[in-house]
């Protein structure tokens, strides 16, 4: 546990700062509970419009699409602001000054970066969707619960993996900047890459068939696809399992590359001068 | 043995060379030329324990980059560098553990945290035990008087402020060697002698060695008993102060103010460097004519209302060493 003491302190530090900023999380409840809406008015349409039987039920679809707008700033879809700065400025190799290991070092911050502000706007958006709709005479666009207990705690679990998978992504975008410099291109390219490969944009299940093996084959899926289905039991609790351990295989892989990068990076860095 | 031993430590930095114009833009997309920029070039020194030098020398001199170099953050090109008998970039956790660094132009404390709870994020990340770390802060807190603003967001300190707590969240973990990189920088007359009275009581009552770059003379004057002057990527000088002052000039000013202005003072073995109405300043080598002789001639001569001597201010010492060593030429 003593080891681990300087990256806890790092998160429960990063946290305290972060859930400072509430009329962002404000602003952002507003907005993910207007896409929110749209995006269940363009499916159910598209479920209206569409004759055979689809391989996710409406009901599965909703709970899909408010978990998604209330996860949504879990997806890494940006870099980390504060290492963009320190990297600017040059003040990243101080960090080296530390008695602690860079990589974990880093990845707590960004773990802290990825979960707060979402916590801050998950909370109010869940309680929306499940408790408040309803009574408004929503019922049938309203976030349900899952259909077992068991799905709800491998819900939970996968979220954690898909927190872990989004921070270790976004360890790797922000390592790029150690070369690049400018967070400009990557924060361009990821949203569209993400948002998409993660099935925010349209639930992965509903791709034609011909491109499902390669969905099936790649990390971002982990971020959403995954724990939402399974929290809607889409996924039944026998495959969830696989899911998470795949959730796991990738969070392994890419921490270990990202890992490597930054190895390259400080070798640079300190060669080089910040 | 030396607290600090550095041999021959030398840093060249490798930049590309842009050509000027678009096109020269272009050709460097595909045919990159470097040039070799020497930062250090072969210096030597060694610091004992719980000495305080003093390491000064113009911008772009190497002065950043030594220090980058002891505390393990750059890696050197050549040389051999060990702070408590362990080298700096290839023990690094080991060697962070236990020194102190100061940057003035940056804090390493918390931006949007209250002072306390960034002290609080150092004990985890330095593994400082309990009893530790109740005993450094209490001291801490009390010497640096920081108690009025710990509960402050560091964002709305005022830069003396910051840069106490910035020296105590760099001593917190007791290392026994701190660098200080201009650490008066910008802060105003009470700041700049709250943080040298600290300095110089954390070198005298606990023995802690300081190595402290700067651009303020009065910093040196204050607390060095030997300062490093670095240009060009190399030594110039190394030692005391008054050695400092010997080797550039002997010369010492003599002020006068004279009762009646229009009176002139002859004096051969004295030479007039300005006069304004009644103040007249002479410079003289005291291995010529001693101080006493001088004013006992000049005041048998003239009616004199003040006078006093002082050495030559050392601004003025550290500019012509620089000029010496051609390095405002490069």
């Amino acid at each position: 546990m003593k080891r681990f003491l300087p990256y806890m302190a790092v998160v429960s530090a990063r946290y305290r700062m972060l859930l400072q900023y509430r009329a962002a999380a404000f602003a952002g409840l507003v907005t993910q509970c207007f896409w929110g809406a749209i995006r269940l008015m363009i499916v159910a349409a598209f479920y209206a419009a569409s004759a055979p039987a689809q391989p996710m039920s409406l009901l599965e679809v909703v709970a899909y699409i408010w978990l998604g707008q209330a996860f949504f700033g879990m997806l890494p879809w940006n870099i980390d602001e504060e290492f963009a700065q320190k990297v600017r400025d040059g003040s990243v190799a101080y960090d080296l000054l530390r008695p602690v290991d860079l990589y974990a070092f880093w990845y707590s911050h960004t773990l802290a970066y990825r979960t707060a502000p979402t916590t801050l706007r998950a909370i109010p958006l869940g309680c929306l969707a499940m408790l408040v709709l309803p009574r408004l005479g929503l019922a049938e666009w309203a976030l349900g619960a899952p259909p077992s207990w068991v799905s709800g705690v491998l819900f939970s679990v996968s979220l954690i993996g898909a927190a872990a998978l989004s921070t270790a992504i976004t360890m790797l975008t922000n390592i790029s900047l150690l070369w690049t410099i400018s967070a400009a291109g990557m924060d361009r390219i990821m949203p569209a890459v993400v948002t998409v490969f993660a099935g925010m944009v349209i639930p992965l299940p509903l791709f034609p068939d011909w491109v499902q093996p390669f969905l099936r084959l790649q990390p971002f899926r982990g971020l959403v696809d995954v724990p939402f289905r399974i929290y809607s039991g889409n996924i039944p609790p026998t495959v969830a399992l696989l899911e998470i351990v795949s959730q796991g295989v990738w969070v392994g892989c890419l921490v270990w590359l990202g890992r490597v990068l930054l190895a390259r990076g400080t070798r640079k860095l300190v060669v080089q001068g910040g | 043995m030396a607290q600090i031993l550095v041999e021959n430590l030398t840093k060249t930095f490798r930049v590309a060379k842009r050509q000027a114009g678009l096109w020269g833009a272009v050709t460097g997309l595909v045919h990159r030329t470097y040039h070799d920029i020497p930062a250090l070039a072969g210096i030597d020194f060694t610091i004992e324990e719980s000495e305080l030098v003093g390491y000064i020398g113009p911008n772009g001199a190497g002065k950043s980059t030594t220090v980058k170099i002891l505390s393990g953050i750059l890696v050197p090109t050549a040389g051999r560098c060990e702070v408590n008998g362990v080298t700096p970039w290839t023990n690094r956790l080991q060697h962070v553990q236990s020194i102190g660094v100061v940057f003035g132009q940056r804090t390493q404390l918390w931006w949007d945290l209250p002072v306390i709870e960034s002290f609080e994020v150092l004990r985890a990340i330095y593994r400082i035990p309990a009893a530790v770390f109740r005993k450094n802060s209490a001291r801490l807190i009390e010497r640096l008087q920081l108690q009025d603003f710990l509960d402050i967001p560091v964002r709305q300190l005022s830069l003396g402020q910051r840069m106490r707590s910035d020296l105590a969240a760099a001593l917190l973990h007791g290392p026994r060697l701190l660098f200080l990189d201009e650490p008066t920088i910008g802060l105003d007359a009470v700041s700049k002698l709250a943080v040298r009275d600290f300095i110089k009581m954390l070198n005298r009552d606990d023995g802690v060695t300081v190595i402290l770059t700067t651009h303020d003379m009065d910093d040196i004057e204050a607390l060095c008993q030997r300062v490093m002057v670095i240009g060009g990527g190399k030594i110039v000088s190394d030692g005391s102060l008054a050695a400092l002052r010997a080797t550039v000039s002997h010369e010492r000013r003599l002020i006068v103010d004279l009762v009646n202005a229009q009176e002139v003072i002859e004096e051969p073995a004295a030479r007039m460097v300005e006069r304004h109405g009644r103040r007249v300043e002479l410079a003289f080598d005291p291995r010529e004519v001693s101080p006493a002789q001088l004013i006992s001639r000049i005041a048998a001569k003239h009616a004199i209302q003040d006078l006093f001597v002082e050495h030559p201010p050392i601004e003025r010492i550290i500019a012509d060493l620089y000029a010496k060593h051609g390095e405002l030429e490069a």
